[in-house]
């Protein structure tokens, strides 16, 4: 195990936790880790976007139908929030419940505005994950800190 | 201690997510029970041998074979919100099963309704999880399984409480800083955690008391 890789990813894991990306249920994700399951967060992250690329879809299909159904909307975006806030992803998961604070009100421009900004969470902390998961790769350990495949 | 009756604990785990049933099931195997998940109601129901149409006969069992001979699942834990059967019908089918209805079943919800809560605890669930759900959340499962298995209620109530005290404050300092947008949630983890094993209507009813600072509920009055 290379301790400066090692410190470095978990000067990463707390600048994202500060700035708020990730909350305590990424932490809770990475405790699951063991030396049987040492690469459960990475693929747990993996299976998320993976599957959130089908919500997102479907949300801007919705979204682009006249007169736009808010109830089903509604209910995309509930199962796009859930799985949110499953892995942690706190900014995505704001973003979220103010798209269905706009569903509420059947507020077309403010779901339009919104979904936008969800979009941009959901890909800015794709890119982030993705930069920390390299890190631990490199450093011979995973998300965790196990030592696993590198 | 009973710790090697953990092994052969077998529950089944349902929900519509991909992520939560990825979650669920490491959640569970983590703490050695053996997992099956299953996306829906209805397919839960076919891994229990209970098909739709024959239910609500408390006289005969309803329990057909199909492939599985004996299905032998000490809990289920559901999720409350998924498309066609909600965890709440699956719920009601199961306690409407003579053959079924020991079983514990516990409801997974990333919504702190009351009412929602209230009505899955009366109509039979033993707990009511929010989501995202924890470990110290399933280190509570364990007390009910062995209920059905070793009926030591004494054993279990000591196990419970050891098991609950750690988590309470350290689950609470969480929840307040991750959820602040849901203040009602709050009710929930409090009672719940602090009256482990005590009855849960009880547990609800003192989370609603007027005495605790809780702001904007109103009580079990809420309508859905």
């Amino acid at each position: 195990m290379d301790k400066n890789h090692l410190q470095r990813q978990l000067e990463m894991k707390r600048s994202l936790l500060d700035q708020g990306y990730l909350d305590e249920q990424f932490i809770q994700l990475e405790e699951l880790e063991d030396g049987d399951n040492p690469n459960f967060v990475e693929e747990t992250v993996t299976t998320f976007y993976a599957n959130s690329a089908r919500l997102l879809q479907n949300i801007e299909q919705a979204l682009g139908s006249r007169p736009i159904d808010f109830t089903a909307l509604d209910n995309c975006m509930h199962q796009f929030k859930s799985s949110s806030t499953s892995i942690g992803a706190t900014r995505v998961k704001k973003e979220c419940t103010l798209f269905m604070e706009y569903c509420e009100a059947a507020n077309a421009e403010g779901c339009i505005r919104t979904f936008r900004q969800v979009k941009q969470e959901h890909a800015s902390l794709k890119t982030k994950l993705e930069n920390y998961f390299k890190l631990a790769r490199q450093g011979g350990t995973s998300a965790g800190g196990h030592a696993g495949r590198s | 201690m009973g710790m090697s009756m953990e092994s052969q604990f077998h529950v089944l785990a349902v929900d519509d997510s991909i992520i939560d049933r990825k979650l669920i099931e490491r959640l569970l195997k983590t703490s050695s029970y053996q997992v099956t998940t299953v996306d829906s109601g209805t397919k839960a129901l076919e891994f229990l041998g209970l098909h739709e149409d024959d239910q609500s006969n408390t006289e005969t069992p309803s329990v057909s074979p199909n492939n599985h001979q004996e299905v032998d699942v000490n809990l289920i834990i559901t999720d409350y919100c998924m498309p066609g059967m909600t965890g709440y019908d699956l719920l009601r089918k199961i306690k409407e099963s003579s053959s079924l209805r020991d079983i514990p079943v516990v409801i997974m919800s990333s919504e702190n309704v009351p009412s929602r809560i209230s009505r899955c605890l009366e109509e039979g669930a033993e707990e009511f999880f929010l989501k995202p759900v924890r470990l110290s959340d399933v280190n509570r499962l364990r007390p009910h399984m062995m209920k059905t298995k070793l009926k030591d209620p004494k054993q279990d109530n000591e196990e419970n409480k050891e098991e609950s005290g750690k988590p309470v404050s350290r689950s609470l300092e969480e929840k307040e800083e991750q959820q602040q947008q849901h203040q009602q949630q709050q009710l929930h983890r409090l009672p719940q955690q602090q009256h482990s094993n005590s009855n849960k209507r009880k547990a609800l009813e003192e989370g609603l008391s007027p005495d605790r600072t809780r702001p904007r509920y109103n009580g079990l009055t809420t309508v859905v």
